[in-house]
């Protein structure tokens, strides 16, 4: 029988666009020291890791057996993860399995990037298809720009919309020292007026690239209760990583992937009315559009209502469901660390450790993580045990 | 841990150059095959674990390229980069936490890589990237230390290279069948001392696949249940200086607990064959030292006594082993199949008679820096 | 394969992953690299919870898993405790083969340092002791050391 699962300490670098001091172990080890201190653990208690980034971001071929110094693993299990944009979620939902499993009691699961060590889009090209994709369609702002215009020619959304999801990250990243857009506000008009990318994707509705790493501790049912007042747990976790081409995604549907996996995981948290029972999410939002149209596929509004979901204030910090306390991915974007990042603070939200960010009484929170070929990863917390 | 089992097993041939497959075709050949094996269809695979590297596949979310040939479609889905052995092991946990059945799957194709760039990747950009080292020339430096310390000897290593790639003349998938001699080994060219030709495996395409179970979900598998009695993996240091190169510590811990999980006191007696990841030679002998099979210094005599043999009292290697096909992250995998199928006694012409308890073994990172060890058994 | 494939030309598409990196080096790792080129001088630190003497330094103990900051200053001559002679060219490689690579053990550290002898192969041996031989061009990288060079 799988054994139940909570977060029990969470750990984060303050990101920053170059971290020119530290060498990725380092910024690794920056991550894991403060995890380990939030859960008052020391690295002995850590039964197994898991680690993920991304290979062509720093070139490290073997980051599980290269980190160890960095990561703790030094005569430990260790193992590594990567799917994409989707690995931080990934790593979560390893350690998750690694706890359940029965096997191993405390589990550390690490999410880190370097992406000043590297041309982020030089690397990313290389996710498409060698043969049919690369030289035709690559990189991840083309198919979000496919995404966004195919969304506003059909709900008549607006390039304001977007630009007010912008905002918003912005504002909540004021209460996020974390966040490397900590303390820079932006105006509608701000982004309205910044360079135009691809149509309509404009320089400041999209994510930055970020020097960062972060790490979660998860334990099992009846060690998770020792070691933290408030343990995070896990009560779901769902995946869809399906299309393998980026001509295969139907940008006209609603984002499927996220659609699937959003309705399994609630499914097997026993949540019926996503909108009323999550009291805070924690999307992967790579660029504004998506904060429009993903939290329609997830189900927090319907097709096409997303801009007035968002207007009416519903997503602030002191609305009904408080979207990216943090700031969320368009204000720190270390990308293996990206999504772990939202699972991590989706469980300080539970944990109530957020501060200047904290969302009152919240029982049920949501991370995602996005990548790949328009994949998806939905990771359920909540305070109550799962049944 | 509760019971899982493996259920359904697969690979393809594993050829120098692979021309008519792509990554997404290999992968499809093996989860249809794996599920054939187990008579499941794809309504029986709950989840999907697949094992792919960025740098040998030349890709940036290496497992984009098979997720839909392995037939994850619309389910839950990871991927493990690293050896297959590991990858298997995150399957066989997401079937104790939860899953009923995880079909795990691999493929690498060193045919369209440059190896010695790939390797040199895993050395660490500041330190040891603009040396120059390679998976050889790394590995040389640890047959140097563990030769040295215990007067292992090159012909000991030779009869590894000559009993492995006549083993694989069994083996329908083996890459490399040959009869060779001591003399032959002895007499290919030197790579990098101590490694000769005949010391290193070949650069190889390939996928496998297997299908973890657990108990409720194995009865409906056609195909009889190979039990994972145990499994556990473990890290050494990183930087080649830090570590004693002859003595696996990371190897031994890994062994220690999957034997602990498995009940099994005396390896060498306890268990009746062993597949393990011999990219060189002189991997044989350090590994089996490392698995407690012998004592630190033993292995070579442990080779020149025949011990490891097809009808010795410890075959190693009948399928030919890494030596005779090195699909790499494919291999680790290869090896645990392998271990089922003599279980099953469905080994064919490598058939080790009787066996009931084998071990596997997969490696990540250089020189063995990481191992996963795996107990199967027919009970 | 098909048959069909045998007969057809043999369809495959070249490409190389082409994408620049800078490497941070780290404050720790910049002193050790600064003091190679400016000083000639191969520093380790010594983590004060297991006293092990670390070339190149580490920031922290990975077995400790303590952070370091008592810095040590080596020598340049060790033993060779591991080599191999390489017998293979190929463009990675900072010099022509036969070269050796080797990890010595540097007067005062605890563990090895890995790096690469160019002469005297014949009568390199375990044991052999070895000394650091600068390039007069340093760029601050670990081949500010040409090689080591048997004594």
């Amino acid at each position: 029988m799988a054994r139940r699962v909570a977060i029990v300490g969470t750990g984060q670098t303050y990101h920053k666009s170059h971290r020119l001091d530290v060498n990725g172990r380092e910024l690794i080890n920056e991550a894991v020291t403060r995890a380990l201190a939030d859960c008052e653990l020391s690295i002995a208690d850590i039964d197994a890791i898991i680690i993920g980034n991304m290979d062509h971001f720093e070139s490290i071929n073997y980051v599980d057996t290269w980190s160890v110094e960095g990561s703790g693993g030094y005569m430990k299990p260790i193992m590594k993860v990567t799917t994409g944009g989707t690995t931080g979620s990934s790593v979560a939902i390893a350690g998750y399995y690694h706890v359940a499993s029965g096997l191993f009691d405390k589990v550390l699961a690490i999410g880190w990037e370097k992406n000043s060590e590297s041309d982020t889009t030089a690397a990313i090209v290389t996710c498409s298809d060698p043969i049919w994709d690369r030289f035709s369609y690559s990189g991840a702002i083309p198919s979000l720009a496919t995404e966004a215009s195919a969304y506003m020619e059909q709900y008549g959304a607006t390039q304001e919309d977007a630009a007010r999801v912008a905002v918003r990250e912005r504002t909540h990243a004021l209460n996020n020292p974390y966040a490397q857009m900590y303390n820079r506000p932006i105006t509608i008009k701000d982004v309205m007026e910044s360079p135009m990318l691809a149509y309509p994707i404009k320089l400041l509705d999209v994510c930055p690239r970020t020097d960062g790493a972060c790490a979660v501790v998860f334990a099992a049912e009846g060690v998770a209760e020792k070691i933290a007042v408030r343990p995070a747990w896990v009560k779901s976790c769902s995946v869809r990583h399906t299309t393998t081409w980026f001509g295969d995604v139907d940008y006209n549907t609603g984002m499927l992937s996220l659609k699937r996996a959003s309705k399994e995981a609630f499914e097997k948290a026993g949540i019926k009315d996503p909108v009323e029972e999550i009291d805070v999410a924690e999307l992967y939002l790579p660029y504004s559009y998506a904060g429009l149209k993903w939290i329609e596929a997830i189900g927090f509004c319907g097709p096409g209502e997303g801009p007035k979901f968002i207007w009416d204030g519903n997503t602030d910090m002191g609305g009904k469901l408080p979207i990216n306390p943090s700031g969320g991915v368009m204000c720190t974007n270390c990308i293996g660390a990206t999504a772990l990042l939202r699972v991590a603070e989706a469980a300080i939200q539970i944990m109530g450790k957020g501060e200047a960010r904290q969302v009152p009484d919240v029982t049920n929170a949501m991370a995602t993580g996005f990548g790949g070929c328009w994949w998806s990863d939905v990771v359920i917390l909540g305070k109550d045990k799962p049944n | 841990m509760d019971k899982i089992a493996i259920v359904g097993a697969s690979q393809t041939k594993y050829e120098r150059r692979k021309k008519g497959e792509i990554f997404y075709d290999m992968i499809y050949e093996v989860t249809t095959k794996a599920m054939e094996d187990a008579d499941y269809t794809l309504e029986d695979i709950d989840n999907v674990i697949t094992v792919s590297n960025d740098f040998l596949d030349g890709r940036t979310i290496s497992c984009m390229a098979v997720q839909e040939a392995a037939g994850a479609h619309d389910k839950n889905v990871s991927t493990i980069e690293g050896d297959g052995a590991f990858g298997a092991f995150y399957g066989a946990m997401r079937v104790l936490g939860g899953f009923g059945t995880t079909l795990v799957v691999a493929h690498s194709k060193g045919s369209e890589g440059d190896p010695k760039i790939i390797t040199n990747a895993m050395f660490d950009p500041i330190y040891h990237r603009l040396l120059g080292l390679d998976a050889i020339s790394s590995s040389a430096l640890q047959a140097s230390v563990y030769m040295e310390r215990y007067g292992i000897t090159e012909q000991q290593c030779a009869l590894v290279s000559v009993k492995n790639h006549k083993n694989a003349k069994n083996n329908p998938y083996a890459q490399l069948p040959m009869d060779i001699t001591v003399d032959d080994v002895m007499r290919s060219k030197k790579i990098a001392d101590p490694i000769k030709l005949l010391d290193c495996s070949p650069i190889s395409d390939g996928a496998a696949a297997i299908i973890i179970a657990n108990e409720k979900r194995a009865k409906k598998a056609r195909t009889k249940p190979i039990w994972i009695k145990g499994v556990a993996h473990c890290s050494d240091a990183y930087f080649l200086g830090d570590r004693d190169l002859a003595d696996p510590i990371s190897l031994k811990d890994a062994s220690k607990k999957a034997y602990a999980m498995a009940g099994i006191k005396d390896p060498m007696s306890e268990i009746d064959v062993v597949e393990l990841y011999d990219a060189f030679t002189y991997m044989e002998p350090l590994w089996l030292e490392g698995m407690g099979i012998c004592d630190a210094g033993q292995g070579g005599q442990l080779i020149e006594k025949g011990i490891t043999v097809m009808d010795g009292k410890l075959p190693v290697n009948p399928s030919g082993g890494v030596l005779s096909a090195h699909p790499v992250l494919v291999a680790g995998l290869v090896r645990i199949i392998e271990a089922a199928l003599q279980i099953r006694g469905e080994a064919g012409d490598h058939q080790i008679k009787g066996a009931k308890t084998a071990l596997a073994h997969g490696i990540n990172g250089p020189c063995g820096q990481s191992h996963c060890v795996w107990i199967l058994g027919s009970k | 394969m098909s048959e069909w494939l045998q007969d057809v030309k043999d369809l495959t598409l070249k490409g190389q992953i082409k994408v620049p990196y800078t490497w941070s080096v780290g404050e720790v790792g910049s002193r050790f690299l600064v003091a190679l080129r400016d000083e000639k001088k191969i520093i380790g630190n010594r983590c004060k919870n297991c006293s092990t003497v670390y070339v190149p330094p580490r920031k922290n103990c990975g077995r400790c898993f303590k952070d370091i900051d008592e810095w040590v200053e080596l020598g340049s001559k060790g033993i060779v405790t591991a080599y191999t002679i390489v017998r293979y060219d190929y463009p990675l490689q900072p010099t022509k083969a036969p070269f050796a690579y080797a990890i010595i053990k540097l007067d005062g550290a605890d563990v090895g340092f890995v790096h690469i002898i160019k002469e005297g192969l014949d009568k390199l041996k375990m044991g052999t002791r070895v000394r650091a031989s600068f390039k007069e061009d340093r760029k601050g990288n670990i081949l500010d050391i040409d090689s080591f060079t048997i004594i």
